[in-house]
């Protein structure tokens, strides 16, 4: 409750709504008080006095009443009837919902018919009918506002209450012998009414310019009594004369609406817990890049160069190092694989060569990535957008989500070409079945057409592999292309995508946690782990002698066919944290082998020919592999 | 699609039905004789006795019900005793100015509510995002009945840009360029409230959107910051920004009442709060129930068009 009363003040605008707020009612509370003219008296003799005249300090209106004593009047009488209205509304609302929410069945269908009958007016039509029904006046006005709400708290508390419902201390309680009677007003009750009094606190705004809006029409508070709204509309006539008498009560009513409209944004705000992780940032269209030290210089090495990359996570005060210095390089027609466990940094590291990662809370802080010698992470955003897809294209974990789900896949690969060249309709729509076969789909024709919803998984990501080949790229990133398949679309997948770079002489970076697909496919293998790399070689090196303990027990995770009876070992414990790792090797803590020294300094990766390993302690010295 | 069409102008039967239900439930309601309600407390005896025959106010509330809606499907809503001329006449009349009123705000606030919520979304936490922020709560938070005295006042008062009331000139040609000129005023006053609701959702349907993983696809294959923002984004957002203009629609239709008491415009607000104050109860009834109906009916468009824009929407 304090933390939610500080994130609260700490939202400056609902601070001053509720300042504000707080001000009104105390000075609608005070005003019998207040040394003020009597609001009814009429002084025709001195109508339409200007504000700041003497004797009267907002002016008389149209019966030379004094405004100020009517304003404060007003306001006392507004802010009443639209209390009173939410707490009827609120009161009667919830005891519907709670009853169709607890009993359920039949009940819960009559009574949410009815709501939904209600819901299907435009609302003001419903207090109109009331009113014409009951006749004008506040009172009427009042049960008209109240009535038409009482749908929306019935609906709102109906939701919270068939959640409870079912609850075990619910049973409990039923089992225990208590009526239903009991068990609303001891269990039900007191979990909904932080909801109701939610529900309420935003809606009190709407039921404050509704009462007036009723008034205002002549519906609702009937001379002399006169609420802002009835203020307002007596004014109206004179508008253009005397347009203080109008002005007065307005800009009252909009005080009072905008400063709970303030308070009810900021309790929201405060509620949502999403707000406070920062998960409603939206990724802009490049990572942010921050590099504090010098740029690493071109060395050369591979088509495609990452060196010493840096990209971390900034969640408040909080600096996550997902990929901590990475080097990375990939020749033309190589398959290089990027293995380790889930949060190990391999996916970021991929994101991070054309500046996919989310930002907000990403940002590369170190580092390049060269393609072609061209330093990635310096180049201006309209630069990068050229060369993706272009040159360096992705392939995607899960499909159904990867797809946008309301274009047809057809055009989805045209868009993927037309934003590189310009392509007409029928060459486009050429194209896309060119494509589609050629990530072996049966019948292209007709499956250009389909949207991503009329397609299995194994198809969907042949469409995920299509468009990553639309604009025949030199290296195709492919980040976990077959975990969301099952075994055998998945060795499928794998046998095209080896296909295709050989046939295309295309580079691959392939992004896995499964040593069983690295075996199949890739030329050479870098192992990740809390954002480094820990051992690289070529594929059949390390599947013979893992060096890296970490690779050794990656491996013992692959059940091997004709393996018989070997154990399948789960690594225990989980990866460090990569906002504060501990000083030396990352893994000590889950490592068999571990001493003393492995936990004080900082371990290199050493390499040695085509060899490389970040361990003082390996399962074999590094001297002996590399041989 | 037509037979969805047909699936859904099926299902809202029932809603119609329980829509004259209330309103029937709402004006039993009337404490006294309904007939000397109606007719005023001045009517003759036989008139009284005359219009409870007429319409079955002497019999059961149930059988009462039923000649009420036998009669409104002949399309006979009754006779307006204030106006003496038939209920549906004046309400069909009426409504035409409603609808160029409604219908033109509700397309100013489809339209600017969804841009100013996109842009802000792009450019969130920006300059740009936080005007429009600002603005919105300012839209929200003024009576729409005071913010179009002010623009009398403002516009058509001081500046003289356009006339100060009526949705005609009183001599002069009714073409569209005086229309145009009549309405400007009201529509924007009407359309201002519902622009920012509809802006405050698109611009958290957007950010909702723009975390999604086919964004990043979008983006990974070259599709410019523009494509990505207006096409991929606003085209996903729109699946959840369709049911608020729904919703809205109902809003804009209710501000109709107060816009056009304040700017004298010929419309069924009008009529109706004109009615309410002369107690003429059939007028009350016809018009409600129309309005509402209309309302219904608008809400199926509105699904209609959710389905064509969602393939997932089994139709």
């Amino acid at each position: 409750m304090t933390g939610f009363l500080k994130l609260l003040a700490r939202n400056r605008l609902a601070l001053a709504g509720a300042i504000v707020m707080a001000l009104v009612v105390l000075l609608a509370l005070v005003t019998p008080l207040l040394p003020l003219a009597d609001p009814d008296v009429t002084d025709t003799a001195n109508r339409f006095r200007l504000p700041f005249s003497e004797g009267a300090l907002l002016g008389t209106d149209h019966l030379g009443r004094d405004l100020l004593s009517r304003l404060l009047w007003g306001t006392r009488l507004s802010l009443a009837v639209g209390f009173a209205a939410a707490i009827v509304a609120a009161t009667i609302g919830a005891a519907i919902g709670i009853i169709s929410g607890y009993y359920g069945g039949r009940v819960d269908n009559i009574i949410m018919r009815g709501v939904d009958m209600l819901m299907a007016f435009p609302y003001i039509l419903l207090a109109l009918a009331i009113v014409a029904a009951l006749g004008p006046g506040l009172l009427n006005a009042l049960i008209a506002v109240a009535a038409v709400n009482v749908p929306f708290f019935a609906r709102n508390i109906r939701g919270i209450t068939v959640g409870l419902a079912h609850k075990e201390f619910v049973d409990a309680a039923r089992l225990a012998g208590l009526t239903n009677t009991r068990i609303i007003l001891t269990e039900i009750l007191p979990n909904v009414i932080p909801v109701i009094v939610i529900a309420m606190s935003t809606t009190i705004g709407w039921m404050i310019l509704e009462t007036a809006g009723l008034s205002f029409l002549g519906l609702g508070s009937q001379p002399p009594q006169a609420d802002l709204g009835s203020m307002l509309g007596e004014a109206r006539s004179a508008l253009i004369t005397n347009p203080h008498t109008s002005i007065v009560p307005g800009v009252m009513i909009l005080i009072i609406v905008m400063s709970i409209n303030l308070l009810g944004d900021g309790v929201r705000d405060a509620l949502d817990p999403r707000l406070k992780s920062g998960a409603l940032s939206r990724p802009m269209a490049a990572t942010r890049v921050d590099r504090r030290a010098p740029v690493p210089e071109a060395t050369g090495a591979g088509l495609l160069e990452v060196q010493d990359l840096q990209t971390q996570f900034h969640v408040r005060d909080r600096n996550y190092r997902a990929v901590g210095g990475v080097s990375l390089h990939v020749k033309p027609g190589e398959c290089l694989g990027i293995i380790g466990e889930s949060g190990s940094g391999k996916s970021v590291t991929a994101l991070s060569v054309m500046g996919l990662v989310a930002s907000p809370p990403g940002v590369i802080a170190g580092g390049a990535v060269r393609y072609d010698g061209e330093d990635l992470i310096g180049a201006p955003y309209r630069r990068l957008r050229e060369m993706r897809g272009r040159n360096v294209a992705y392939i995607f974990q899960d499909p159904l989500a990867t797809l946008h789900p309301l274009y047809r896949v057809g055009d989805q690969l045209i868009e993927a070409i037309r934003s590189h060249r310009p392509i007409g309709k029928a060459e486009g729509r050429e194209k896309a079945i060119e494509l589609l076969k050629a990530v072996r789909i049966p019948n292209p024709e007709k499956r250009v057409s389909d949207y991503p919803h009329e397609m299995s998984g194994g198809m969907r990501q042949r469409v995920g592999i299509a468009m990553a080949l639309a604009n025949d790229p030199d290296i195709i990133i492919a980040d976990e292309p077959t975990t969301a398949l099952d075994v055998t679309v998945q060795a499928q997948i794998l046998s095209l995508l080896d296909d295709l770079r050989r046939s295309r002489g295309l580079a691959i970076v392939f992004i896995t946690h499964d040593f069983g697909v690295v075996a199949q496919l890739c030329d050479r293998v870098a192992v990740m782990y809390a954002g480094r790399i820990v051992e690289e070689g070529p594929t059949q090196g390390i599947l013979e002698t893992p060096l890296h303990p970490y690779t050794a027990r990656l491996m013992a995770c692959v059940p091997e066919l004709g393996g018989g009876k070997r154990r399948l070992e789960a690594i225990p414990g989980l990866p460090p944290v990569v906002d504060k790792l501990p000083a030396g090797c990352a893994f000590a803590d889950r490592c068999t082998k571990a001493r003393e020294d492995c936990r004080t300094s900082e371990i290199h990766l050493e390499r040695e020919g085509a060899r490389a390993v970040r361990c003082i302690h390996p399962e074999t010295p590094l001297r002996e592999a590399a041989e | 699609m037509g037979s969805y069409i047909v699936k859904r102008l099926l299902s809202a039967i029932p809603v119609l039905l329980g829509i004259t239900v209330i309103v029937f439930l709402i004006m039993a309601m009337i404490p006294g004789d309904p007939a000397t309600a109606i007719l005023g407390s001045y009517a003759t005896p036989e008139n009284v006795e005359k219009l409870n025959r007429d319409l079955g106010l002497d019999k059961p509330l149930v059988q009462q019900y039923f000649i009420w809606l036998g009669n409104m499907l002949t399309g006979d809503f009754g006779t307006s005793f204030a106006l003496n001329r038939p209920v549906i006449d004046e309400v069909l009349e009426r409504f035409n100015g409603t609808l160029v009123l409604a219908g033109t705000a509700f397309v100013l606030c489809s339209i600017f509510g969804v841009i100013a919520g996109v842009v802000s979304a792009a450019n969130q936490y920006g300059a740009g995002d936080k005007i429009i922020t600002f603005a919105v709560l300012l839209g929200i938070s003024i009576p729409s009945f005071f913010l179009g005295m002010m623009m009398i006042l403002f516009f058509a008062v001081n500046l003289r840009w356009f006339p100060v009331s009526g949705m005609w000139p009183i001599y002069g040609a009714r073409d569209l360029s005086a229309l145009i000129s009549h309405l400007t005023l009201p529509a924007i006053a009407l359309a201002v409230v519902a622009t920012g609701v509809i802006a405050r959702l698109s611009r958290s349907a957007m950010l909702e959107v723009l975390r999604q993983d086919f964004i990043r696809t979008a983006r990974a294959k070259g599709v410019h910051e523009r494509g990505v923002i207006w096409r991929h984004a606003l085209k996903a957002a729109m699946v959840s920004i369709i049911p608020v203009l729904g919703i809205q629609a109902g809003f804009v239709l209710s501000g109709a009442v107060y816009i056009e008491i304040v700017f004298q415009w010929p419309g069924v607000g009008r009529m109706l709060v004109d009615a309410i104050l002369k107690r003429d109860i059939l007028l009350v009834q016809g018009g409600v129930v129309f309005v509402a109906a209309c309302y219904v009916l608008f809400n199926i468009a509105v699904d209609v068009a959710q389905s064509l824009l969602d393939p997932r929407i089994k139709t």
